[in-house]
């Protein structure tokens, strides 16, 4: 549990998407409505029993039992008789059926073949099926750097040595072996380069170092002591005895971490090779030896082996003796490797910009080299104006806190200037704006984060979050692993909660994709840690593209499409059960026969829906990859907004009173039948059950899009089924059923030519509204298709109205 | 990395179209081109339909008349009163005199309609047993519970048909006559109480229980008919195939209505001179009046009335069909408006450019 990983770690905690939280408010409001129904009917069946003869008219007299009940306990099984018979109105359904599109949406993403890599030979991975949905709602990607924007594959570019410098295979490689052999100890990526001169690194056998040289001959070093890398010194070193006895140690890091810690005077020749090379957008690593006397080693070895085996506050007591050891020592040289960028990185991070995400580099790099990868993968534009917080603009001054403050208080003056107060206006304010980046590193960050709990520093703080939010493009460099997901943990809680991804290859991106709402890991050369504590991982950065802008997409118009289904289709199935009861006498009576009930949600109207919010696709897969403005659309939530909501649950409402009141006007009649027979409460509730079921499915044939064969097949197969089973159930006597109502009512229904008429006229009524608007949208989008189709499109397009394809 | 050659792959998504979301698909877009015609062509269907539904439902005639006797309106008054408070209320006839000048189309149909009646009262629409109304011997003896307080008579006996809904079975009676000519003879027309019935209620779901001895008021003793009736049900009528369960009358009332106010029916005129309706001259309907409305604040009417093919008098469905067809075609014109002005706008938009 002292592991670097494990220290890193946070608490894993629950995600929930966006979605379900909304779900949760939708609830929240259903169930009020049934409470209120219930309420209503309750109250409304004591006022219309204050009549006597209606309490109990000689017709309908009451037992004994019920005549001597409490009249408080009556009423409270009254509520209740009427919870139970509009508890429908919950689609406790949606719930089965949103694990199930989740669980069987997600594998959409893992077969995706644009997800596989050739390299590694993978494809796509989900842990989670719970955030597919998640993914269309992002408004925040923090990404690492190395193996993650670049391939994490170092290719040696040049080294330094005593300020000369050696490029390439053809470099006289004699000159590197007047440096003292030992170079290659450190590091898998200097292994490689220096293989390059001639020096190879065999391995490690009973605690000695094999290096093959020049002459292809072995030269072996005992390995004494390892001090091991931790992100805080940002270097280690390696003790180790030569054969001819010498103890030397040496020492790798980066260049701000060795620097101070080197006694050479040929540092400034060296110094500037690495910031050239890092300009360059190289990596790079200064290297240091110091030799030990056999005297002094004695007392470090004591001093070391003392703080490994202290049982409390080792971290601190070995940091002590690190520093101690590490200082004063002679400055060999220092190389560049390049980590080139990643297939369409560039591309990938362009149409997440054009998407509306913002996109924030984390990255543990010095600020230059990351700066330039920046650059280069078009994260920063050359129009970008840069506004830098680091160490280099605060400097190293007593006034730093003042210092930061002032610029702090400068750039929020510049960004207020340039954009409108309102935030709305933000995201269209991009595209014409100037566009500003932000740099800053680790210790500004924690100066401005965790400094003094005075209250200014929470004023940096708020300072710092509207710097953010104005910015399109951060980076973030020199970050400690924690320092990540504290980033991630501020920008989650910024005002309007904004949905956070993060995506990372390594351990150091695990507590970030922990924290953040979606994770991604990257299959990458750095283990399997960040892929396995992802909640999607994906081979390479530029799949980030099509799973946020085609799957996350898709994912959130089907479930939120689903959502608002369900809880659609069962207020025009329960209303008009309301409805009733204002015509029963507030007696609970049923409008349905128990088996439509029960039915209607788990036979009738659920594969329809399953089949769409799995299949749909209202605008197609290459669209959307193409045009990453389209994803600006659903970004918000849009389509569980107030508004949509407001539209589904009226259009129910519409509905269920259509399908009560136009029943209940065609029974205004002495028959329905051209032979005068009359019909009876149970035809008058098939006859609504009917044009319901019809209705709701139509609903959903008219909003897909993406007729599929399974689409065609679930749609037209659930409505043949409910006639079909609406004959057999009313076909046969039931021995199991104390009350044969519905024997032979469908059929008899269907005998009478008034009843298709109005089942017919009925579906049409509550459908228009809907064709309306879908035909009025289409003559208006056809002929200005011309036009700029993105900008044209408001609120109702996230509304249930398909969009053209 | 040789030895990967085989495993290359092994991992590698299905092509398929399913897998990769790429079924083939319809995608059907209402164009303008499509939905205009086709918002006429459904708007003109609809009127005409429409048009189609009001004339024949105007063509229907129906005759009513409220003999509940409030106020002393009509005659039945004296029933009414003579009812008020006294149960079972006495025996009482009253009359209900009206004359056709003309011809009254048919077949005619005569109706019963109870208003303020909650058949469909939940506690109502229950007391009922299927089982002893498709004549099993065991639920004759043993009413379900659902009956109560309508399961067993004071005496203990299980009721036979139970339930408050059949307790309550209408037992007003109505019976036609006919004056031809001024001052003459009025003649019984004859109604025709069977066929008012569903077929399958009839035939299939209310069965007598089965016959003892080739008698069916053996089959039913033991039991007590409903408190409410003054006979027995194998009693109510001398036609065999239209007593006990599968009185037409009974079953008629037994299918319980969907509304307070309802008509159920009561007879058809469909015999000798009367088949093609009732032709002119002055009627009378003799009318029994047994049934207390008053009690719970309702009323009952009698009627008269012819059918056609959408069954009986009904305007609604007309005026629905006629007002959503204008709109369809309202709406089409609008569409159409939107559309022109679009389109001219586009060709200004291209002229520009």
């Amino acid at each position: 549990m002292e592991t670097k990983m494990a220290l890193n770690y946070q608490g894993k905690s629950q995600k929930r998407s966006a979605v379900e939280k909304s779900i949760n408010a939708f609830l929240i409001v259903y169930l009020f409505i049934l409470l209120t129904k219930a309420a209503v009917c309750t109250t409304l069946k004591y006022v219309w029993q204050s009549t006597p003869y209606n309490d109990e008219p000689w017709y309908n007299q009451k037992t004994q039992k019920e005549r001597e009940s409490l009249k408080v306990l009556k009423m409270f099984t009254d509520f209740l008789s009427f919870m139970v018979l509009f508890n429908f109105i919950i689609p406790v359904s949606m719930y089965v059926t949103v694990e199930m599109q989740k669980f069987l949406g997600s594998f959409f993403i893992s077969w995706d073949k644009d997800f596989y890599d050739e390299e590694i030979n993978e494809g796509a991975l989900v842990n989670t099926s719970d955030l597919n949905e998640e993914l269309g709602q992002v408004d925040y990607v923090f990404t690492d750097k190395t193996g993650t924007l670049t391939e994490n594959s170092m290719e040696f570019i040049e080294c330094c040595i005593d300020g000369h410098k050696y490029k390439g295979v053809t470099q006289e490689t004699d000159g590197l072996s007047q440096t003292d052999g030992p170079l290659p100890y450190f590091d898998k990526a200097d292994k490689v380069t220096f293989s390059v001169y001639g020096f190879t690194f065999v391995g490690i056998r009973n605690g000695y170092m094999r290096v093959e040289n020049q002459r292809k001959e072995i030269e072996e070093y005992e390995l004494l002591h390892t001090l091991n890398f931790d992100s805080v010194r940002r270097r280690m070193s390696v003790i180790v005895k030569t054969q001819s006895g010498d103890i030397l140690l040496f020492c790798k890091g980066a260049d701000s971490a060795v620097f101070p810690r080197v006694q050479n005077h040929e540092i400034e020749l060296t110094k500037a090779h690495v910031e050239r090379n890092a300009m360059d957008g190289y990596r790079t690593l200064c290297v240091a030896f110091k030799e030990i006397a056999p005297d002094d080693y004695e007392r470090i070895n004591r001093q070391l082996i003392e703080a490994k085996l202290a049982l409390q506050d080792r971290e601190e007591k070995l940091e002590k003796v690190f520093d101690d050891v590490e200082t004063n020592m002679n400055l060999i040289g220092a190389t560049a490797v390049e980590d080139k960028l990643q297939d369409q990185a560039a591309e990938t991070i362009e149409a997440l910009h054009a998407a509306g995400l913002k996109v924030w580099v984390l990255t543990g790099d010095k600020m230059e080299t990351a700066k330039s990868t920046c650059y280069a993968c078009r994260l920063f534009q050359t129009s970008t104006e840069l506004l830098e917080l680091t160490t280099k603009t605060i400097e190293e001054s007593e006034r730093k806190e003042d210092r930061l403050h002032e610029l702090l208080t400068e750039y929020r003056k510049k960004l207020l200037r340039e954009f409108p107060k309102s935030t709305r206006s933000l995201k269209k304010a991009w595209t014409e704006h100037q566009e500003y980046g932000l740099i800053i590193d680790g210790s500004t960050l924690s100066l401005i984060l965790n400094s003094s709990q005075d209250s200014s520093s929470n004023n940096y703080k708020s300072i710092f979050v509207q710097i953010c939010m104005k910015c399109t493009a951060v980076l973030c460099c020199r970050m400690a692993p924690l320092q990540k997901a504290q980033i991630v943990r501020m920008v989650k809680n910024l005002k309007g909660s904004p949905i956070t991804l993060s995506i990372g290859d390594g351990a150091n991106d695990v507590s970030m994709i922990l924290e953040s709402h979606v994770g991604i890991g990257i299959k990458g050369k750095e283990g399997r840690q960040a892929a396995r504590n992802s909640d999607y991982s994906v081979p390479k950065f530029k799949h980030l593209k099509k799973l946020l802008l085609a799957h996350g997409h898709l994912y959130y118009v089907r479930i939120a499409h689903l959502v608002q289904y369900f809880f659609y289709k069962n207020l025009c199935f329960i209303l008009p059960q309301f409805l009733y009861q204002f015509f029963c006498g507030f007696s609970q009576q049923p409008l349905y026969d128990a088996a439509y009930l029960t039915m209607y949600n788990i036979c009738f109207t659920s594969l329809p829906i399953l089949a769409y919010s799995l299949l749909e696709q209202h605008i197609n897969i290459d669209t959307l990859t193409a045009d990453p403005r389209l994803y600006m659309k659903i970004s918000g939530n849009a389509m569980l907004q107030l508004g949509p909501f407001l539209y589904w649950t009226f259009l129910a409402a519409f509905e269920g009173t259509v399908f009560f009141f136009g029943t209940y006007f065609l029974f205004q009649t002495s028959s329905l039948e051209e032979n005068a027979k009359v019909y009876g409460n149970w035809t008058f509730g098939t006859i609504v059950f009917t044009v319901l079921v019809f209705t709701v499915t139509l609903k959903l044939a008219l909003d897909t899009r993406f007729w599929t064969w399974i689409n065609h097949f679930v749609i037209w197969g659930s409505l043949a089924f409910y006639v079909f089973f609406s004959f057999f159930w009313g076909g046969i006597i039931w021995p199991f059923l104390k009350q044969q109502r519905m024997y032979f009512v469908f059929a008899q229904m269907l005998s009478s030519v008034s009843t298709w008429l109005a089942i017919f006229l009925l579906i049409f009524i509550s459908l228009f509204p809907e064709i309306l608007l879908i035909v009025l949208k289409n003559v208006r989008r056809r002929s200005a298709r011309t036009a700029d189709s993105v900008e044209s499109m408001g609120l109702w397009d996230c509304s249930p109205i398909p969009l053209a394809a | 990395m040789t030895w990967s050659a085989t495993a290359r792959g092994a991992h590698q998504p299905d092509n398929t179209a399913f897998t990769q979301q790429r079924l083939p698909a319809w995608q059907p877009l209402l164009s303008a081109s499509i939905a205009l015609p086709l918002f006429f062509c459904a708007g003109l269907a609809f009127i005409g339909l429409g048009l189609g539904l009001y004339y024949s439902s105007n063509g229907i005639k129906e005759l009513e008349y409220d003999y509940t006797g409030d106020l002393g309106t009509s005659n039945c008054s004296v029933c009414a009163a003579a009812g008020q408070g006294r149960s079972p209320p006495p025996r009482c006839s009253c009359a209900w005199y009206f004359s056709l000048p003309e011809l009254f189309q048919g077949p005619v149909y005569l109706y019963y309609e109870l208003t303020n009646f909650y058949q469909n009262y939940r506690r109502y629409g229950v007391s009922r047993d299927d089982e002893q109304l498709s004549g099993l011997p065991s639920a004759l003896r043993h009413p379900a519970n659902e009956c109560a307080p309508y399961q067993l008579s004071a005496a203990g006996l299980p009721i036979a048909p139970c339930g408050a809904i059949a307790n309550s079975l209408f037992n007003d009676s109505f019976s036609l006559w006919h004056q031809r000519r001024a001052g003459g003879p009025y003649v019984e027309v004859p109604l025709d109480r069977t066929g008012i019935a569903w077929w399958t209620d009839y035939h299939v779901k209310f069965r007598n229980p089965p016959l003892v001895n080739g008698s069916l008021a053996l089959a039913f003793q033991g039991t007590a008919p409903p408190p409410n009736w003054h006979r027995p049900v194998y009693d109510l009528s001398t036609d065999p195939n239209n007593t006990g369960f599968i009185n037409q009358d009974f079953v008629v009332w037994m299918r319980t209505a969907a509304l307070p106010t309802f008509r159920k029916l009561y007879a058809r005129i469909r015999q000798g001179n009367y088949s093609t309706g009732l032709p002119r001259g002055a009627y009378r309907v003799n009318i029994t009046y047994n049934y207390p409305v008053r009690a719970f604040g309702g009323h009952k009417l009698i009627i008269f009335s012819s059918i056609s093919w959408m069954g009986g008098k009904n305007p609604f469905l007309g005026i629905a069909y006629l007002v959503v067809g204008s709109l369809c075609i309202l709406m089409g014109f609008v569409m159409l408006v939107v559309y022109i002005r679009y389109q001219d706008q586009n060709d200004e938009d291209e002229d520009e450019e």
